[in-house]
């Protein structure tokens, strides 16, 4: 999982893709001619201004939302084939864990409806509680836990089944800085020990110039793709690498990207 | 311990209205009973009077309890005369038609979620069937199921059934729908079947809205029960037993039979209530 970047058939493939939301007040333009190509295991953030369509995207991605233009392939096959044979994981802005369940049954979810034995959901739900820091928690009610080991929770979630996507959509937007900085570096160990490729959606820039082997720039009205930086930083990342000469000069491009794209307005 | 004294003062307080309401009703039948044995009374021997009367308009308190006494404690539980009697008889149809009603509740509260025909057509009927007088169904619903061969606890049961399966629709309908988008979408990125989406999250979402029907249900199936054994002139049950006391003027038999329906209302409720903390609890939303 490592060698593979980009060289095997990709695994998120957008040509042309537009989604018009048709509302009361007319047509929305969430997207608009979006062309895009992840490959495997890499991890792509999109960044851009509030409503230029980054959850539209992922939404499209997971076949939660359907396009109304434009070719989607996630491997290999329709978004819709991609969800019936749970591709992916989806990490939803707010943790959304069901209150009635304790952690380890939140993350058990999943691996119920998904139809895994007794003993290896057991096995699994310890397995993602470790990966994410989290022995110990598992009887525990989410109430009972902070908002960002919520969070975390429901990463674990999404990496409990053999899904070899990771879309997640502002999964520390509500998070402070701190804790913020301590799960980004966790997630880049989960990412390094899983392979997967991770779609992430942020608002910030240190956070995606740092996580990211591309940097997805988005621009709205309607929302397309203004910049596609393919970051040049190695993948082992520690947090001291947002002080080097290339990460301040990825972050001024896409400061710039971001910029442009309000010009258009 | 603080919240004894307000409930303390109530009680006092109602005491001593219905008291001084028992002496102020039941004294025209003293003065006309003086009258016409050609005595005075004084105020003390009216007030006396009017605690003890055999048929009292409004029996005092001390009679209705000691009435309820007699027929919980004083009585062997299989006798006619047992207040016990009477309760188990309507308790047992007042349970069958709440488990009748609330299944009912459930599953046509499902199938409203589920099926948008359903959806459409369900709930105005229900609503419809809400807006009859009870009174006016039951004997019918009694005579009806009799000329087919039904009698018994069945015939109350409907009655209280069509009662409480009502409270348990409404609910379960807006409790089925509390879910959210995000708790909805993340089944659909796990490929959840609909009966999964039900079992998974639906349902258990929607106990905080059953419970506070259920608490509804149950009390709105006793009603349903006494109604039910009022119109056949049935012989057991408290409705019986409120229906016989009103035909000959046993108002301190109605007014146990009242008071016994009440504290079993009251009882089933707080069962409800217990069932409603402990399941909550251990699904940790309380
Ligand atoms: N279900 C919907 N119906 C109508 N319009 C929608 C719907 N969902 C999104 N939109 C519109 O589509 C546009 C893109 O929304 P989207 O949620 O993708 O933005 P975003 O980039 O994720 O913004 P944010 O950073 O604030 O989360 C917005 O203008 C929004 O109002
Ligand atoms: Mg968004």
């Amino acid at each position: 999982m490592k060698d593979v970047t980009g060289a095997a058939a990709p695994v998120i493939e957008a040509t042309g893709l537009g989604l018009t939301f048709q509302t009361n007040d007319g047509p929305v333009h969430a997207l608009k001619g979006v062309d895009l190509e992840i490959g495997r295991g890499e991890f792509v953030s999109f960044i851009g201004p509030s409503g230029c369509g980054k959850t539209t995207f992922l939404r499209c991605i997971a076949a939660l939302e359907h396009p109304t233009e434009g070719v989607l392939r996630v491997n290999g096959m329709t978004a819709e084939a991609a969800r019936q044979a749970r591709s992916y994981g989806y990490v939803f802005q707010a943790a959304g864990l069901y209150p009635w369940r304790t952690i380890a049954g939140n993350i058990r979810l999943p691996l119920e409806i998904m139809g895994y034995a007794r003993a290896e959901q057991d096995e699994r739900v310890a397995r993602v509680l470790s990966l994410v820091d989290l022995e110990g928690f598992g009887k525990k009610f989410p109430w009972q836990l902070s908002g960002g080991m919520q969070q975390r929770a429901s990463i674990a979630r999404a990496l409990a089944f053999d899904a070899d996507i990771l879309l997640m959509d502002e999964p520390f937007g509500a998070l402070d800085e701190i804790v913020r900085d301590r799960l980004n570096e966790e997630l880049l160990k989960l990412w390094a020990r899983t392979g997967k490729t991770i779609g992430f959606v942020t608002h910030s820039i240190p956070e995606a110039v740092y996580l990211s082997t591309k940097i997805v720039v988005m621009s709205p009205r309607p929302g397309r793709i203004t910049d596609v930086i393919d970051s040049p930083l190695p993948r082992e990342r520690p947090l001291e690498i947002r002080d080097s000469k290339e990460f301040l000069e990825i972050a001024h491009r896409v400061r710039e990207g971001l910029r442009a794209g309000h010009a258009y307005d | 311990m603080r919240s004894v004294l307000p409930v303390l003062v109530v009680v006092l307080a109602i005491l001593v209205v219905w008291y001084g309401a028992a002496v102020w009703l039941n004294s025209a039948w003293t003065y006309d009973q003086a009258a016409r044995a050609g005595t005075h009374p004084t105020l003390v021997d009216v007030v006396n009077d009017t605690m003890a009367q055999e048929r009292p308009v409004l029996p005092a308190p001390h009679q209705v309890a000691r009435g309820l006494w007699d027929g919980v404690a004083g009585q062997k539980i299989t006798s006619k005369r047992s207040l016990v009697w009477h309760g188990w008889v309507t308790l047992s149809a007042t349970l069958l038609g709440f488990g009748i009603g609330t299944g009912l509740g459930i599953v046509l509260a499902v199938g409203i979620v589920h099926n948008r025909a359903m959806d459409l057509s369900v709930m105005p009927w229900a609503i419809a069937s809400q807006t009859i007088p009870i009174l006016a169904i039951a004997p019918m619903v009694i005579v009806v199921l009799a000329s087919v061969g039904v009698t018994g606890i069945l015939p109350k049961a409907v009655i209280s059934a069509y009662l409480s399966f009502f409270p348990v629709l409404v609910g379960m309908v807006k409790g089925l729908r509390a879910p959210d988008g995000m708790q909805l979408d993340l089944l659909r990125t796990y490929n959840a079947s609909r009966a999964q989406t039900l079992w998974k999250l639906r349902l258990p979402a929607s106990l905080p809205y059953l419970f506070a029907s259920l608490k509804v249900g149950i009390a709105a199936s006793l009603v349903g029960a006494i109604v039910g054994e009022l119109p056949a002139g049935a012989t057991a049950g408290l409705g019986a037993r409120l229906l016989s006391g009103s035909y000959y003027g046993q108002t301190i038999q109605i007014w146990a039979a009242l008071f016994a329906a009440a504290a079993l209302a009251a009882g089933l409720v707080v069962i409800v209530g217990a069932i409603e903390r402990a399941t909550l609890k251990r699904m940790g939303m309380a």
